[in-house]
């Protein structure tokens, strides 16, 4: 295949990824997208094995590794449960940051690629910074997935001077860079490139330490973005437009949900990067407490008088949050729902854009329970409707429920959009205890008089509510 | 009251309805309590729940006290709950510098307010509360009185009706459900849309406001609309008066709709104005016999020419129900709601609760309330700082919403000056760029440009419910930095120029096999995820 060929498919493979995630828009059209992204993969992939710059020599080693990789993943996507979706992606995106990583060293230490001047510099460039946010993404990556999958802990680790940290990092990767210029040849370009490199890995962990578990969502996106970033820089190493346009793609598709989740949020994209929200102890949430300590009584309600609201009323809306996902309550409310259908009760789900700990999250896991699509609505859908609902059930979710967001400009969550259940007639709060969210804010919604708590486990409680409806 | 820290419990007083046909009392003993746990004393005259079942006893037992006589109990109160706004001689009996919270109409009754002024009060209007202020909805005695009377008014034409309301086939024969059609579908209009309903009757109903049509299906009605395009949202949760081209639309609609239902509720009102004339005599006459109008605008004049306020006649074969007093017609249920509705305001007078009510007049709810201060007449209460009121939306707003699609990206665009700034940086950027950066990069700066924003577009588009299999798809399509490994592994130049094979080989070895699982395991995932999304 002449180089030429190769082209003409590389850019059939990028019209194929942009169709990919405009098929994205619905549902309807979202599985042929994914389809297109196949395709366009397999066509690029072929293209670059057969074309001019992979000689026959290669094609066996190459083989064996995308079967190697093929298999696992594979295999993950099989048995990957879908509350732990956020996990995986993280996970694969550290894999995204590491082959950044691998590609940049090979490209460098490649001494056949030869280059001088402006060119030779801007090659150079395009090594350092490829390896450099490949690095990023790569550590970020594994601790995000760290704390998704609990195996650390989701609060925030935060560094006396943790600005200055980093800082002085960036300070030392810019002046390694100019070392890594400077080197005449490529041993002496290596100590700065892996000083550099392992400076990128402690940042990239540091970033990622430092930001609390409500602001997972955020990073994930971000991270989905700098891999793609990654990606682009790759692109500019290797002279190559496919790597470019799609690492493009990926990079801006993860740079608007970070913004979209930001936005969720209320809160300032830059704020989150430094991190130090939802500390649970830190100083900011204790000050509102005095400010704002909500007044009134808790008032529990068992199963069974859940179950006899939900039968009484005509409109519900049920609100899920991680508390869902961790109980993997999912199929039963489900059942619920479809019980109340049945009984001609009109049930919807409200769900927040930052509702989990991945954007979509809550979607998809009531995908997965084979909840209708056309009664999952979203914030803004939703939020007016409230003032008609009988009943609105709230299961493991605080901070996207708070009216002290909007009630109280005290509070470290004030003006973050939410959910306003508390406008129903009842509102019906599953919580194992009284425990506040991860922002670490008290929510005076649990003191409404129209509130009512249910205490215990969102799964064994669903259980037994799903058993009284049918009773 | 004398000043300093320990001021005495204030004395509420409930005295005894005295207008006619009123049965409503402003305190039930339920309340009573909770009045009693706030810090109040509680004084009824004696027999003041008598009409509404309440006895004294059922007071007394609640920790109240029983007057006999109402001017015992004036006399012995600082704050006066009562219904109906105070007659003259009602007035006359208060105590100089008292409070009373009461249906008051300060528009409608300007020698009312004089006479207050003249004493020295403080005066509460219960209707004068700003119902936009969702904090104030608790207090909202007109929402909780209209919904009694919206049910009241279709036990009324239930009653003067002749035939059942839901369709039934018995032995004796088929029987046709009632159609009903109400004008007006707020509070009290929704509440006799599904009250009807309930009863199993064919409901309709019409508003000015298009927004209300949900509500009206979701109660079971059906929403008739005019065939005329014209917003009637007056702003306050109350429709405006409309135009002649509207009206016209509108009277031909109800003339269809008279002579097609056997019952009519109108609850239409305008505030501030007398009640708009919908059903003309010719529109009664066009009525099969035996059918029924309630007209829940009687004291406002009527919706209906025929009607006869406080009356209930019969016209052209017609019955037309004018009362006045709907809610007291029911008037244990409403005089619960209404005291729990003063309950709530005490509370918000009260959050001390030391039994002394503050009239705080920082508060908007409160201050919107308070009709006359220590004397002088604060009505009308300056309007509501435009943040608590709800922007007034122009008429094609749910349509635009709609089309929006995800209600994201609309923040409109970015400020000239902002825009200005962010254009200067890029210019100088590009020229930078431009300035030093060879042929080669530019093609290649150009392509990855031009994605970017290609990206942008297409990911705005992106339905929030898919975020999760984008990030995944997005994550398996930037596998595609597995090219970047596949050209390194075996270049037609490998074994030139002393070019490290083994090492380049391995490295873009692993490489491969990291994004294949990337590449593999995410188009697998997120196919997984998306065959879950079904309809």
């Amino acid at each position: 295949m002449s180089q030429s060929l190769a082209t003409v498919a590389y850019l059939g493979a990028a019209i194929l990824f942009v169709l990919s995630l405009g098929g994205l828009s619905n549902p309807e059209t979202s599985r042929r997208g994914n389809l297109f992204g196949m395709i366009g993969m397999a066509l690029a992939v072929l293209a670059t094995v057969f074309g001019p710059r992979v000689s026959p020599a290669g094609i066996p080693w190459i083989i064996g590794a995308l079967l190697v990789g093929g298999s696992i993943g594979l295999y993950a996507a099989k048995v990957v449960k879908m509350t732990q979706m956020p996990e995986l992606v993280a996970l694969m995106h550290s894999l995204v940051g590491l082959a950044a990583c691998l590609v940049g060293f090979a490209s460098y230490v490649d001494t056949s690629i030869t280059l001088s001047g402006a060119e030779k510099s801007i090659h150079e460039v395009e090594i350092y910074v490829g390896i450099l946010i490949g690095a990023v993404t790569f550590s970020g990556s594994l601790i995000a997935f760290g704390k998704l999958s609990g195996k650390i802990g989701g609060k925030p680790l935060l560094l006396p001077g943790r600005h200055w940290l980093n800082l002085a990092g960036l300070l030392v990767v810019i002046w390694f860079g100019r070392e890594f210029l400077a080197a005449h040849d490529v041993n002496a370009g290596m100590t700065p490139l892996i000083v550099m490199t392992a400076i990128a890995l402690l940042f990239g962990i540091h970033m990622v330490m430092a930001i609390g578990g409500a602001d997972m969502p955020v990073v994930v996106s971000m991270l989905n973005s700098y891999s793609g970033w990654a990606a682009a820089a790759t692109g500019f190493m290797l002279s190559n437009d496919l790597l470019i346009v799609t690492g493009a793609l990926v990079g801006s598709s993860g740079a608007i949900l970070s913004y979209i989740m930001c936005n969720a949020m209320n809160r300032n994209f830059i704020s989150v990067i430094a991190g130090g929200f939802g500390s649970g102890g830190g100083a900011a949430p204790a000050k509102s407490g005095e400010a704002a300590q909500p007044q009134g009584e808790v008032v529990p309600v068992s199963a069974v008088e859940t179950a006899e609201l939900l039968r009484e009323a005509k409109n519900v809306i049920i609100v899920p949050g991680y508390g869902m996902a961790v109980a993997q309550a999912q199929h039963t409310v489900y059942e619920i729902t479809k019980t109340l259908r049945d009984k001609g009760v009109n049930v919807r789900f409200g769900i927040h854009p930052v509702a989990g700990r991945m954007p979509g999250h809550m979607n998809v896991l009531l995908a997965e329970a084979k909840v209708p699509y056309d009664i999952v609505m979203e914030m803004d859908e939703i939020n007016d409707d409230f003032g008609d609902t009988d009943v609105a059930m709230v299961i493991g979710a605080n901070d996207i429920v708070n009216p002290s967001a909007m009630e109280d400009p005290a509070s470290p969550i004030a003006g973050m959009p939410v959910l306003e259940v508390w406008k129903a007639k009842t509102s019906i709060v599953m919580k194992r205890s009284m425990a506040s969210g991860y922002a670490g804010v008290d929510n005076p919604l649990f003191y409404k008089e129209n509130n009512r708590m249910l205490f215990g486990d969102a799964k064994k409680m669903l259980d037994e509510v799903l058993g009284a409806l049918k009773s | 009251m004398q000043a300093g820290t320990a001021k005495p419990a204030q004395r509420i007083g409930v005295p005894r309805e005295t207008f006619p046909g009123e049965k409503r009392v402003a305190t039930v003993p339920e309340v009573v309590e909770k009045l009693i746990k706030l810090g109040f004393q509680v004084a009824v005259e004696s027999g003041a729940g008598d009409a509404a079942n309440f006895s004294d006893d059922a007071y007394r037992a609640v920790g109240a006290e029983i007057i006999n006589g109402a001017a015992a109990l004036w006399a012995a109160s600082d704050i006066v709950f009562k219904v109906r706004a105070p007659s003259t001689q009602e007035v006359a009996l208060m105590r100089e510098g008292g409070t009373l919270v009461s249906f008051i109409w300060p528009a409608q009754n300007p020698e009312l307010m004089q006479q207050l002024a003249a004493k020295k009060t403080t005066v509460l209007a219960i209707d004068a509360l700003p119902r936009t202020l969702s904090r104030a909805q608790k207090m909202d005695a007109l929402t909780s009185m209209a919904g009694v009377s919206g049910y009241r008014a279709v036990v009324e034409a239930a009653n003067a009706f002749g035939r059942f309301f839901n369709g039934q086939i018995t032995a004796a024969g088929k029987v046709p459900p009632a159609k009903v059609f109400i004008a007006g579908a707020g509070v009290a209009g929704l509440a006799a849309i599904g009250t009807a309903a309930n009863l199993g009757a064919i409901v309709r109903a019409n508003d000015t406001r298009a927004e209300v049509a949900d509500q009206v299906v979701s109660l079971g009605g059906e929403f008739v609309k005019v065939d005329y395009e014209e917003e009637g949202s007056g702003g306050g949760g109350y429709a405006k008066v409309m135009s002649e081209g509207f009206q016209q639309a509108q009277r031909e609609m109800y003339a269809q709709q008279a002579r097609e239902v056997d019952i009519i509720i109108t609850t239409a009102l305008i505030p501030g104005k007398p009640a708009p004339k919908l059903i003309t005599a010719e529109m009664v006459r066009s009525m099969k016999p035996g059918s029924v109008i309630v007209d829940m605008a009687g004291e406002q004049g009527g919706n209906c020419e025929l009607t006869e306020p406080g009356q209930a006649v019969v016209k052209h074969g017609v019955t037309i129900i004018g009362y006045t007093d709907l809610a007291s017609r029911l008037s244990k249920q409403s005089s619960t709601l209404y005291a729990t509705n003063l309950f709530r305001l005490a509370e918000e007078l009260c959050k001390a609760k030391d039994g002394v009510a503050n009239i705080n007049m920082e508060d908007d709810a409160i201050r919107g309330l308070t009709v006359i201060k220590d004397g002088n007449i604060t009505w009308p209460a300056p309007p509501l700082k435009p943040a608590a009121t709800p922007a007034p939306k122009p008429a094609a707003a749910p349509v635009a919403q709609k089309k929006s699609g995800h209600g994201h990206g609309s923040s409109g665009p970015l400020p000239a000056k902002t825009l200005a700034v962010i254009f200067a940086v890029a210019a100088l950027v590009f020229w930078f760029i431009g300035a030093f950066a060879p042929a080669a990069f530019l093609g290649h700066f150009t392509v990855f440009v031009l994605a970017c924003f290609i990206g942008y577009m297409v990911v705005w588009n992106v339905t929030p419910a898919l975020h999760t299999p984008l990030m995944s798809v997005t994550n398996a399509i930037s596998s595609i930095i597995a090219i970047g490994a596949l050209i390194q592994i075996a270049p037609p130049e490998a074994g030139m120029g002393g070019r490290p094979d083994e090492l380049i080989r391995w490295l873009a070895l692993a490489g491969i096999v990291l994004t294949a699982v990337n590449m593999f395991g995410g188009f697998a995932v997120t196919r997984r995820m998306l065959a879950m999304f079904r309809k």
